[in-house]
């Protein structure tokens, strides 16, 4: 089988495999999946950031959020029909991306994490200046009445799964285009030699600008359909933490994968999902993944793979 | 009362969380100057301190002054071991790749939180001050040992100065900080010196942590705005630049004690916050830095 056959087959049957579960996984796994699926969404998103391109941002809350309050407060204060509100949760997740781009792309490396991150805290404490309209850390629930697209009603179970799992689709097709296309292959070249590209004739600027667009472009989307199917809008999810979860679903699944991301943030769902059944001790899980991950397995989980058996895997 | 006592009482205020800043920032700045390492779970170093001076307090009995003379000595250097540890453990073995530091100190970070929620709790728990005198001034009293704070904080500064620039320990630190493959080739064991430093910087933010704590009690999350404001700091002074991170320390310090009196404390954050970042877009090398980091 050519690659690319063996790509399309490896995908397709990965979201046949999604599609079959929603037939028989037990509730409670159900439900688990929608979420999973929407953050890998996120996750996606940051990998092409940091998987392709090579920008650890540590500031992607703030794109996630852009997303969610774009959704949620147009809804909630100017009363916009679900529809139009999503589009402008997806969009300002890439605006936001890119007017951050903007400046924070004039530095790299531990620069460009310090300025995200700022960029990002400053983004969160803004939500809690304005307490006044976005309730701040404790949020507000979007009614189920307003969330209706013409009918389509995303409150329910089965319909919420089947819509994570549409957006987990089309993510993952433009994804495995875009790692694919010319542009994507330049994004590689620019994170393995910035210089090099350069002199190619390539704009680096731009180049990562687009990836970080794209990026916040995705976690916008994620940001807006986690408001939209699961009703909740609040500032904990604009924190330093949720920009630190993409990171580790990515690490953990295998950086600049197109699969990654949806293996990381599965795997990692549950280990917390099972290590909260032991002990309340969450955040020790997560800890600990974190450096076991870069002291022993830094190219992650399909990294390993690719580097050994998989050479043809995106 | 009127303006003027007021804006005294501000500036008080804002030098006594400058001096614990000046202490918590410098060591965060000498870990980046001379490892070229971002050490994110510096405010969890800086917790850790305060926790362990609660325990040492509380576990001794006997007049508070020497429960809060042994938290002075045990705390940074219990903080300091497990730096030395992590250190050991953990970035030696990254190579001191300046991401694979940031994401494995983001999980000691994790870690340390944890680990103080699960045995200390979570709730917050003050130590008391090892005396109690207050100084009458004409229009309120102030607390000596806040001045006793900046006092102590001054002493530190200069000690560290001093061993930086004038003894062999931190001649082979600068040495290690310009180019460690020379400084290796000369037969200096940078191995132990980044241990060194690794340890001595979270023995810095410990420290500042045992003094700040009769003041403001102890907390499992009460690493998180000293490190984001050290962080502010050492990008404002100038990334590796001691006299640039105290001159910083002061300036953002008093600022936040004068603006939060008077305007509101998230307000003053918000601000604070993106003139950092836009520093370090257009001023990489910060504003008292000579060159770029």
């Amino acid at each position: 089988m050519s690659d690319t056959g063996r790509i399309l087959s490896l995908h397709l049957a990965v979201l046949a495999a999604l599609l079959g579960l929603h037939f028989v996984a037990p509730p409670y796994h159900h439900a688990n999946l929608a979420r999973v699926m929407v953050l890998a969404v996120y996750a996606m998103g940051y990998n092409i950031a940091f998987g392709y391109t090579g920008l650890l941002s540590l500031g992607h809350a703030l794109f996630f959020a852009a997303g969610l309050y774009g959704t949620g407060l147009t809804i909630q204060l100017a009363g916009w029909p679900a529809g139009p509100a999503l589009i402008t949760g997806l969009l300002a997740g890439a605006a936001v991306a890119g007017g951050l781009g903007l400046l924070a792309l004039r530095t790299a490396g531990v620069s460009f994490m310090i300025v995200t991150l700022m960029f990002a805290q400053a983004g969160y404490l803004t939500i809690l200046y304005f307490t006044g309209y976005t309730r701040g850390e404790e949020g507000f629930v979007l009614p189920a009445a307003a969330r209706s697209i013409g009918g389509l009603d995303p409150t329910g179970e089965a319909a919420r799964y089947l819509l994570a799992l549409a957006l987990f689709a089309v993510a993952l097709a433009v994804n495995l285009g875009l790692v694919r296309s010319g542009l994507g292959r330049v994004m590689v070249a620019i994170r393995e030699n910035e210089e090099r590209s350069r002199m190619l004739g390539y704009d680096p600027f731009r180049v990562k600008l687009a990836a970080l667009a794209i990026s916040g472009l995705y976690a916008g989307a994620a940001g807006a359909a986690w408001g939209w199917l699961f009703g909740y809008v609040g500032a904990g999810f604009a924190t330093i933490q949720y920009s630190i979860l993409p990171l580790l679903y990515v690490l953990l699944g295998g950086a600049g994968t197109v699969l990654g991301p949806f293996l990381g943030a599965l795997a990692m769902f549950y280990l917390i999902d099972i290590a909260s059944g032991l002990t309340d001790a969450y955040l020790m899980v997560v800890g600990v993944a974190l450096v076991v991950l870069v002291l022993f397995a830094p190219k992650g989980i399909l990294g390993s793979l690719r580097e050994r058996w998989l050479r043809w895997l995106p | 009362m009127s303006f003027g006592p007021y804006l005294l009482l501000a500036v008080l205020e804002g030098l006594v969380s400058a001096a614990v800043l000046a202490l918590t920032a410098v060591g965060l700045g000498l870990v980046f100057g001379v490892m070229r390492v971002v050490n994110v779970a510096h405010g969890a170093f800086f917790m850790l301190g305060a926790v362990i001076a609660w325990m040492v307090a509380d576990a001794l009995p006997g007049p508070p002054a020497l429960g809060f003379a042994a938290a002075l000595v045990v705390a940074p250097l219990a903080v300091a071991a497990l730096a030395a540890a992590v250190d050991f453990g953990v970035l030696k073995r990254l190579g001191y790749d300046p991401d694979a530091t940031i994401v494995a100190t983001i999980g000691v970070l994790y870690i340390v939180e944890q680990a103080a929620l699960s045995l200390f709790g979570p709730d917050a728990r003050p130590v008391q001050a090892p005396f109690n005198l207050r100084l009458q001034l004409p229009w309120f009293g102030y607390s000596g040992y806040k001045l006793a704070v900046v006092a102590a904080a001054v002493v530190v500064l200069l000690a560290v100065w001093l061993v930086l620039s004038r003894s062999r320990a931190g001649l082979v630190m600068r040495a290690t900080q310009i180019d460690g493959e020379t400084a290796r080739a000369f037969g200096i064991d940078t191995d132990r010196v980044y241990a060194g430093v690794f340890a001595l910087g979270a023995g810095l933010a410990a420290l500042a942590a045992v003094l700040v704590v009769p003041i403001q009690q102890a907390h499992y999350l009460m690493g998180g705005d000293p490190l984001l404001l050290s962080f502010i700091v050492v990008i404002i002074g100038g990334l590796g630049s001691l006299r640039g991170t105290v001159i910083a320390a002061l300036l953002i310090g008093v600022s936040e004690g004068v603006v939060s009196v008077f305007f509101s404390p998230t307000l003053a954050k918000i601000l604070a916050t993106l003139l950092v970042a836009l520093v370090l877009v257009f001023r990489p090398q910060g504003l008292f830095g000579r060159r770029a980091a």
